[in-house]
């Protein structure tokens, strides 16, 4: 078996699964929303399928180990972060912006919190496993290292 | 409905709860997995039949329907990523999964009655 990244194991196999889910819920509402209403609310419907992108990438980045995806993870997770909070604060002061709601609406309380939960969670889980993730590059060779 | 929906809910305690307890997926936790998808592809069925037969959904048909097949993919994907690693922590994903499947039947239900 190749190495896999540290970010993979433990607790971090469920905030995968829960970024899967959120990108599984993401994706599907996204894809409804553009199909059939996209001139109602354009802008809010961008953004839902921007964020559903955004979180299959960090997904991936979680899982495939590396020193290049430890960056992406970090950027886009950093992007959702702050998303979220933009977003979130803006869809409670600027409705007409968002005629329809999107998943960083209200920090997320359409999806119990998770977009708002799963960034932090995610920098937290980053930052623990910086030394590590970075230096676990994958060997170019096919030399497997058992676990 | 309800019956699935009590069910995903019990499924996702009983894994999150053995997870942290400290269990590796066993017969049990996939199994139970397992008897959620058995339950979400009859109701995928009885969906398909509904419509056919003059009960079509009152609420959004397309929305239902990328709800179903997403729900589906579900349990399977849960069970290959916690299988693939046997840990403690995969316990508690396949909780997270039934959890999600709960969500989702609920919320395919007030779609298909346009309770929204």
């Amino acid at each position: 078996m190749a190495t896999r990244s540290s970010l993979a194991t433990g607790i971090g196999r469920v905030l995968i699964a829960v970024y899967g889910i959120l990108a599984l819920a993401a994706t599907g509402r996204s894809v409804v929303q553009i199909i059939e209403k996209f001139s109602f609310a354009p802008f809010a419907y961008t953004l839902s399928a921007v964020a559903a992108v955004v979180y299959i990438v960090a997904m991936i980045a979680l899982i495939v180990p590396g020193r290049f995806w430890y960056r992406v993870a970090c950027v886009t997770i950093v992007f959702e972060m702050t998303g979220v909070l933009v977003i979130g604060t803006l869809s409670l002061f600027d409705r007409a912006l968002f005629p329809d709601d999107t998943i960083w609406s209200y920090y997320g309380l359409g999806y119990a919190f998770a977009p708002l939960v799963l960034p932090a969670a995610g920098l937290w889980w980053l930052r623990k496993h910086h030394r590590t993730a970075v230096s676990a590059d994958p060997a170019p060779s096919t030399a497997s290292a058992s676990e | 409905m309800w019956v699935q929906l009590v069910i995903a809910v019990v499924v996702g305690l009983f894994a999150v709860v053995v997870g942290f307890v400290g269990w590796k997926p066993n017969d049990y936790t996939v199994g139970s997995l397992v008897l959620v998808e058995l339950l979400l592809l009859a109701q995928g069925v009885i969906a398909l039949v509904l419509p056919a037969v003059g009960s079509p959904p009152k609420g959004n048909g397309l929305e239902f329907g990328v709800y179903a097949v997403s729900v589906l993919l579900v349990p399977p994907a849960t069970i290959v990523w916690a299988l693939i690693d046997r840990t403690k922590w995969s316990t508690v994903v396949l909780g997270a999964g039934a959890f999600t499947v709960a969500v989702m039947v609920y919320r395919m239900y007030q779609i298909w009655f346009a309770l929204n």
